[in-house]
């Protein structure tokens, strides 16, 4: 069967992925419970790979619990654990346990994590990660070369885009390259700067590169003004106005607030040219998500047969 | 050249404890350059070792040295009868001089008083910074002539990573995003038509991961008839 997210793409319908972060330990009925919470909401869910380089249940299993509940996952690979051999036999792993869409990322270095003192393998970057997946799925070899009897067809290949690094004039050109790569869809950093976002969508655009790409504005709903003060001076590579950061500070239901500028934020990505849907990251928070993908619209999700 | 630096003094105690006559070796070339091993490192540090251990109520007996460059044998052996002398050296050469140590004189201890760095370049008075990891197919000509291998925290080759912000890079904010400098070089190049190239894996088989490396020039050895 096809990737679910893929289907409902490639319908040009406004996608909705939803990110999930396992457990520190092995408590399936973690994931069994976001999963359950999630699912109807969601046309995947995104599962992370040792976020912030913090030691957590393996990606690829919490998948294969998701896949086992019925559920899409989409799993997150980054580059800086696993050197090409075990990423292409996790990859091997995953397609047989039912994973069709991977995400494939750089990670953020493990000086952020629980074991700042480890090594960082980045064998490969997050571009080449795509090209090797590419490879293995389209020509039916492995990086090295040797012939893959059963290739990975199915797979729905991923990558991450941040419209707010630097230099910002490149970032068009980088997204490029993972489209060459072999990228099908792309989910972005938090949009909390939606007129960056527009300049950035614009030279999206100007390149043709909507055209080549689905393109998933990601949503990040704050949960307090704390949070919001906090990825404005702390998180590396987010971009938070002051605006926001203000009405936060101000807003008697600070919950109710921050779910209020997901939703203005939803409503402008639809408007928003070359934007095909949208990627919720309630880190901590997963328990918003339904209200805020009811309340934008976008419930129920598509189904297809 | 090669960046070092001392290590802490409470470590090299430890080291030399059990000695009574102690020989600490500097090097005339890239350690004293980054002031970590030369003529006055090598005093500073025998004086420092005197007053501690003396504070201790122990005495060790140091006699001290400095070669022309610790990593050539032709060097080392002139510390023939210094080393006849002594129970132990302390090497305050990098990693390679204080091997280089080892295999002239097999039978006595060494033990190396810096830590070894990086290969890099003083960058201002008294910074030093990391420039290559000697990663044995160089890339320079790609990237603006910036390394990403040594400089990006993630060694990324088709970067800067969502991280990189206002030039620096998302680990330290003191720290220069490789990937900005080398946009910045192709941009005044006007070559930023090369960054739209994917750079391909690479072959770390030609780094340290394809195991130790030797250089061999059968032409110069022809030459000196082996
Ligand atoms: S590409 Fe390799 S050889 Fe060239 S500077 Fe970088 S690490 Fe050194
Ligand atoms: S911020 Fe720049 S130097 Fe740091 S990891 Fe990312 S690309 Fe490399």
């Amino acid at each position: 069967m096809e990737s679910n997210l893929k289907k409902v793409l490639e319908k040009g319908e406004f996608a909705v992925t939803v990110e999930l972060g396992p457990p520190k330990d092995s408590r399936r009925g973690i994931i069994e419970r976001k999963g359950e919470l999630l699912k109807d909401y969601a046309d995947a869910i995104n599962v992370t790979d040792n976020q912030t380089a913090i030691v957590r249940m393996s990606s690829i299993a919490a998948c294969a619990i998701l896949k086992q509940m019925g559920i899409e996952p989409v799993m997150q690979m980054v580059c800086r654990d696993r050197n090409r051999i075990a990423m292409q036999s996790d990859i091997f792993g995953a397609y047989a346990l039912g994973v069709k869409n991977i995400l494939c990322l750089s990670g953020d270095h493990q000086k952020f994590g629980n074991h700042p003192t480890s090594k960082g393998v980045f064998d490969i970057d997050s571009t080449q990660l795509i090209q090797m997946v590419k490879k293995m799925r389209d020509e039916g070899e492995v990086l090295g070369g040797d012939k893959i009897k059963e290739p990975p067809h199915l797979l729905f290949i991923g990558a991450a885009a941040n419209p707010f690094a630097d230099p910002f004039e490149f970032r068009a050109i980088r997204l490029a390259k993972k489209i060459r790569a072999g990228a099908n869809f792309i989910q972005t950093q938090a949009v909390f700067n939606v007129e960056k976002f527009k300049e950035w969508m614009k030279m999206v655009r100007d390149k043709g590169l909507d055209k080549k790409v689905y393109i998933l504005a990601g949503i990040i709903p704050i949960k307090s003004a704390r949070m919001a003060a906090y990825m404005k001076e702390e998180v590396a590579g987010l971009n938070v106005p002051q605006e926001i950061v203000d009405r936060m500070k101000g807003a008697a239901d600070a919950k109710k607030e921050g779910m209020r500028i997901s939703l203005e934020i939803i409503e402008q990505m639809k408007s928003i040219k070359g934007v095909h849907g949208i990627h919720i990251m309630a880190v901590g928070w997963e328990k918003i998500v339904p209200s805020i993908v009811d309340d934008a619209g976008l419930f129920p999700r598509p189904k297809f047969t | 050249m090669i960046i070092a630096e001392r290590k802490p003094i409470k470590e090299i105690e430890k080291m030399i404890m059990p000695y009574k006559k102690v020989l600490i070796v500097g090097c005339n070339t890239c350690v004293t350059i980054c002031m970590a091993g030369g003529e006055k490192e090598v005093d500073i540090l025998a004086s420092s070792l005197n007053l501690l251990f003396k504070s201790k109520h122990k005495e060790i007996e140091f006699i001290k040295r400095v070669v022309e460059r610790q990593c050539e044998k032709e060097f080392v052996e002139e510390l023939k009868e210094d080393i006849a002398s002594v129970e132990a050296v302390l090497s305050l050469g990098c990693g390679v001089g204080v091997q280089k140590i080892v295999e002239v004189f097999p039978h006595i201890p060494v033990y190396p008083g810096l830590n070894t760095k990086s290969i890099g370049a003083p960058e201002e008075e008294g910074v030093w910074k990391e420039k290559c990891v000697a990663c044995g197919d160089c890339i320079l000509d790609k990237t603006g002539g910036i390394c990403p291998i040594a400089r990006c925290s993630k060694k990324l080759l088709n970067g800067p990573c969502g991280g990189s912000q206002d030039g620096k890079c998302e680990i330290d904010k003191n720290l220069d995003c490789a990937w900005q400098l080398i946009y910045d070089r192709l941009k005044l190049l006007g070559k930023l038509d090369q960054l739209e190239e994917i750079i391909p894996v690479r072959d770390w088989s030609k780094a340290n991961d394809g195991g130790p490396r030797e250089v061999i020039r059968e032409d110069v050895r022809l030459k000196n008839g082996k």
